[in-house]
């Protein structure tokens, strides 16, 4: 099995189509999935019963989302102003080069060499583990799911449980081989052997590296959230706490943040709250024992400010990076995480990953979904998901060159042989005498249909076609009867 | 031009033209579904609490303190972390000292540098006071002060907090208002011992924070 | 704030559509129908076809069938191609000229009518305004024959268990999965088995199933043997995509199962056994 395991290196998402052949072989891979998005489904559902509650909510959530967007330069410079008057240092970074060079600054600054991350998504987008073991700073993921997949050399798998697609016997199998630990699949075992060798890791760490779940502009203040208290640890142990967060989670005040966190942890794992909500709004203050002497806030925008300027794609920003479109994701549940070979996978990824990557580094995203709107009907804030995909494939078959262009890797698959035949398809369908000519051959030809027939017969007997087409049966039923 | 003015920029010109969308908060939808009466604020913090592993105990302002030290005694703790400024921490070492125990009460009375060591390695538990309660998600909120730090409610495997029953909200949004403002430097909302399930969504306590929390819950405060 | 939503400023925030209050029905049976047969029906469900006239003819409406109808558009629009898809939708909109009820055979292109036009001519206000009163129009066939028509169905067949799929967009634009399992309740000798992840899309998603044949493959493998294993001995389903995509996969995996029309299901049901001889 663990031949078919896709490394990190291996995978790019330029080859979704080809990650996705290899993931679907991968039996342990479907099981584990398939058990723990099933299950995380139904904890949803539990913890949201009633469904005017639930609907209302959502509703709410994204008009919250919908407003702080509506507003999002302006709340971005009260959040910078208040943060700044609290004495937290705001960075802005455009690209994710920037980003890293903003957080090795600051490393190199304090002369750092260890640093110990809560989860972070962002940072996951930055590749910053890499960046800082190039300039030779240890960086040591905390979180248990993130730390076993950095274990094993792989890249998150889920936005919320990057080790969801592994079992405890692989885990145990992990531990062995890479901390010498003897074996053991007992998962209470298994955290308390991680934990104690994080703890040191917290303890001696120069710096903490945080997400943000919520930077609220009206307070200045960051909110995270998480069970574990790594993040805590993170944010509070090191002598500098450095958050990096993408542009689009400001929201206008703190009381925007009761609703849209009731909205993420029971749309993420079903729980009413999290163990903790940690709200920071300022360093360690000169009568304080401990907290972080310094805090930095590195605000990215990595193709955000793109998906932003399409009053559409705007929408993708609304995302509060719960998860539960990938849960709800029949494609996702198949193939898991890394087949994507991006750092957001399920739908969520596949309508953001266009505006980070660009379309021609993601130019099968957008095609790989049925369009069920199983996620779109779950999603918290109300993104319509399968709206957007639909929009990002006119966007990848449009001419390269056609003005104005919404994004990078506009027409990454636009074929002119393609375009003919939807051309074509066109003028079948909107020329009866076209139509009929087809359809009348088709039924009277179809004994002669090949058994092959591309794609479609790799999972299907060749359709044949009916003797008779409805339009011939119904004219003559109708003509009979009149 | 900075990253920041590119990007303000640019978010600038595609709301060019448009106005921000009006406040949508409506307080009823965070509020009345979540509210309860006294006596069930009580209990329902206690079953939710209990449910992730918490243990709530209820009990009177007379007795809590010798209720803390037979937990204590019962666990085999004989080093408690306590902020010696606070009214609860002064009530309990008053009570140690009239019963002659053998509990040691340290307190957090240096910046972490000057005894990271010991906070990690040689402080089994800690007690704290709470700002207040939540019914709704059965949560506690705590605020870091230079009498508690941050760090206390987190470092020690065991944390026992002190919590009024009068202290405590229906819900998050009812607790909200009654924050102070301006924001302290740290709040923290705290519903159960840390936890993981990122292995096979077994359930695991104890992840990096305290293994166990222990709510003494005071009736007639 | 509904109106935001599609006439907007272009650049204006958008908000959710609001939640659609429950479809109010009208108190009678219309004397006419248009009926809209479907691309896939046409040529590979023809029968289906069919079986819904006969149903609505036994409710005593009047089927019209306009001969120029091909396709209501989708594949080119879920493919990105939406000025093929505007072309082609603008061309059906011409056949429909007298305002009947629109009733499709295909939950998915119901829903393309009903939830998707007016997307396709946002910028088009007279059309725009056309396909709004469609919309309002257009019923999936189960939907009308239940809440239009009233139908009550006298089961004649012998006992038998079906197992239900329902198209994904008709099940979540058009509670097609409700009203289907309300029509099959009134078969007293039907009964209806539930599937594994009944829910779950069946894989087809039009050009998906081509695009994508690997991950649609493991979705319809997946769809096919929850049917199988429901035990039931029939497979129905009111959308003709699905139908295609389950039964090719029946067939190359050899299950002896084959995915039939509701209407034909239906028909066929509620016919009165003719004796030879009489
Ligand atoms: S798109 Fe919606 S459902 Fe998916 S992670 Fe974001 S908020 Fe959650």
């Amino acid at each position: 099995m663990s031949s078919q395991r896709i490394h990190t290196l291996d995978v790019t998402a330029q080859n979704l189509k080809s990650n996705a052949r290899l993931s679907l072989k991968d039996q342990q891979l479907r099981t584990n999935m398939r058990s723990a998005m099933d299950s995380l489904i139904s904890k949803r559902l539990i913890s949201m019963p009633d469904e005017d509650e639930r609907e209302n909510l959502r509703e709410l959530g994204n008009k919250i989302k919908a407003s702080a967007l509506s507003q999002l330069p302006d709340l971005l410079e009260q959040l910078e102003s208040n943060l700044t008057k609290q004495g937290i240092q705001v960075h802005w970074a455009s690209t994710t080069e920037e980003a890293n060079a903003i957080v090795l600054n600051i490393a190199q600054a304090r002369n750092a060499k260890q640093v110990i991350k809560g989860k972070s998504m962002v940072s996951e987008e930055m590749a910053m583990n890499e960046h800082l073991t190039e300039h030779g700073i240890e960086a040591l993921e905390s979180d248990m799911g993130e730390y076993i997949i950095q274990l094993d050399n792989e890249k998150p798998t889920h936005i919320i449980m990057p080790a969801i697609h592994k079992n405890a016997q692989q885990v145990g199998k992990l531990f062995e081989s890479r901390l010498a630990l003897p074996y053991t699949d007992d998962v209470d075992s298994l955290i308390q052997s991680a934990r104690s060798i994080l703890r040191e890791k917290f303890f001696q760490a120069d710096i903490g590296i945080s997400g943000v779940n919520f930077a609220v502009a009206e307070t200045g203040t960051l909110l995270l959230v998480e069970n574990e208290g790594n993040g805590r640890m993170s944010t509070t142990v090191p002598p500098v706490h450095i958050a990096v967060t993408g542009i689009e989670k400001v929201v206008a005040n703190l009381q925007d943040t009761v609703p849209l966190l009731s909205l993420l942890t029971r749309s993420a794992l079903g729980q009413g709250i999290t163990t903790y909500v940690n709200m920071i709004s300022a360093p360690r203050q000169p009568d304080e024992l401990d907290g972080p002497e310094e805090v930095h806030l590195v605000l990215l925008d990595n193709g955000r400010s793109q998906a932003f300027a399409d009053s559409e794609l705007r929408q993708t920003l609304n995302c509060i990076r719960c998860g539960a479109c990938m849960n709800h994701c029949p494609v996702y549940t198949r193939i898991g995480g890394q087949a994507y070979g991006t750092v957001y996978p399920g739908p969520i990824g596949k309508i953001i990953s266009p505006h980070l990557l660009g379309l021609e580094n993601t130019p099968d995203h957008p095609s790989a979904s049925s369009l069920c709107g199983a996620c779109g009907e779950v999603c918290p804030v109300k993104i319509p998901i399968p709206a957007l995909l639909r929009r990002l494939r006119e966007e990848n078959v449009k001419s390269p060159k056609q003005q104005p262009q919404i994004m990078a890797g506009q027409g990454s698959r636009y074929s002119n042989k393609e375009a003919l035949l939807w051309k074509g398809w066109q003028a079948f369908n909107t020329k009866p005498l076209l139509y009929k000519t087809g359809t009348f051959l088709a039924t009277r030809l179809g004994q002669f249909t090949p058994s092959k027939l591309g794609a479609w017969t790799q999972n299907h007997s060749a359709p044949k076609p009916a003797k008779r087409s409805l339009h011939e049966l119904a004219k003559k039923h109708l003509e009979k009867k009149s | 031009m900075s990253a920041r003015e590119k990007i303000l920029a640019s978010l600038r010109q595609s709301l060019e033209g448009t106005q921000p969308l009006a406040d949508p908060f409506d307080a009823s939808l965070v509020d009345k579904p979540w509210r309860y009466c006294p006596a069930e604020r009580v209990t329902r913090l206690k079953e939710l609490m209990t449910a992730v592993h918490s243990e709530v105990h209820l009990t009177r302002s007379a007795e809590w303190p010798q209720l803390l030290h037979e937990l204590l005694t019962q666990r085999q703790i004989n080093r408690l972390l306590t902020a010696p400024s606070t009214t609860h921490g002064q009530a309990f070492s008053a009570y140690c000292q009239i019963q002659d125990s053998s509990l040691k009460l340290l307190a957090y009375d240096r910046p972490i540098e000057e005894w990271k060591r010991e906070l990690f390695d040689d402080v089994p538990a800690s007690f704290t006071g709470t700002l207040a309660g939540i019914a709704a998600t059965g949560t506690l909120v705590v605020q870091p002060s230079p009498a508690e730090p941050r760090l206390m409610s987190l470092v020690p495997p065991l944390h026992i907090a002190l919590l009024k029953a009068s202290q405590i909200y229906d819900n998050l949004y009812q607790a909200q208002q009654a924050w102070p403002r301006p924001m302290p430097s740290n709040l923290l909302l705290i519903s159960g011992p840390s936890k993981t399930a990122d292995i096979e969504q077994v359930l695991a306590y104890g992840a990096h924070g305290p293994k166990d929390l222990i709510v003494l819950l005071v009736e007639d405060a | 704030m509904s109106h935001l939503y599609y006439n907007a400023a272009p650049q204006e925030t958008r908000v959710a559509k609001p939640r659609k209050a429950p479809r109010s029905y009208p108190t009678h049976k219309p004397a006419h129908i248009y009926l809209y047969g479907t691309c896939v029906v046409d040529l590979f469900f023809p029968e289906a076809g069919m079986d819904a006239i006969h149903l609505l003819e036994r409710e005593g409406i009047q089927v019209n069938f306009p001969q120029a109808q091909s396709c209501c558009g989708q594949p080119a629009y879920t493919s990105g191609y939406t000025q093929q898809a505007k072309d082609v939708a603008r061309s059906q909109l011409a056949l429909l000229t007298e305002d009947w009820p629109l009733v499709v055979c295909s939950g998915s292109c119901a829903g393309m009518f009903r939830e998707h036009y007016s997307d396709l001519f946002k910028d088009e206000p007279e059309t725009l305004a056309q396909v709004t009163a469609l919309a309002e129009r257009t019923y999936e066939l189960s939907e009308f024959l239940l809440k239009v028509c009233q139908v009550e169905l006298t089961d004649q067949g012998e006992a038998t268990q079906v197992a239900l799929h329902t198209s994904c967009s008709a099940r979540r634009e058009m509670n097609t999965h409700l009203h289907a399992r309300e029509l099959l309740n009134q078969l007293t000798q039907v009964e209806r088995l539930d599937h594994d992840h009944e829910s779950e899309c069946c894989g087809f998603g039009g050009t998906f199933s081509v695009r994508m044949p690997d991950i649609s493959g493991a979705m319809v493998a997946d769809k096919t043997q929850a049917l199988q294993k429901s035990g039931a001995q029939q497979v129905v389903s009111a959308d003709c995509g699905c139908l295609l995509n389950i039964n090719g996969a029946f067939e190359k995996q050899n299950i002896p199962l084959l995915g039939q029309h509701l209407a034909s299901f239906l028909w066929q049901r509620t016919q009165v056994k003719q004796e030879p001889n009489t």
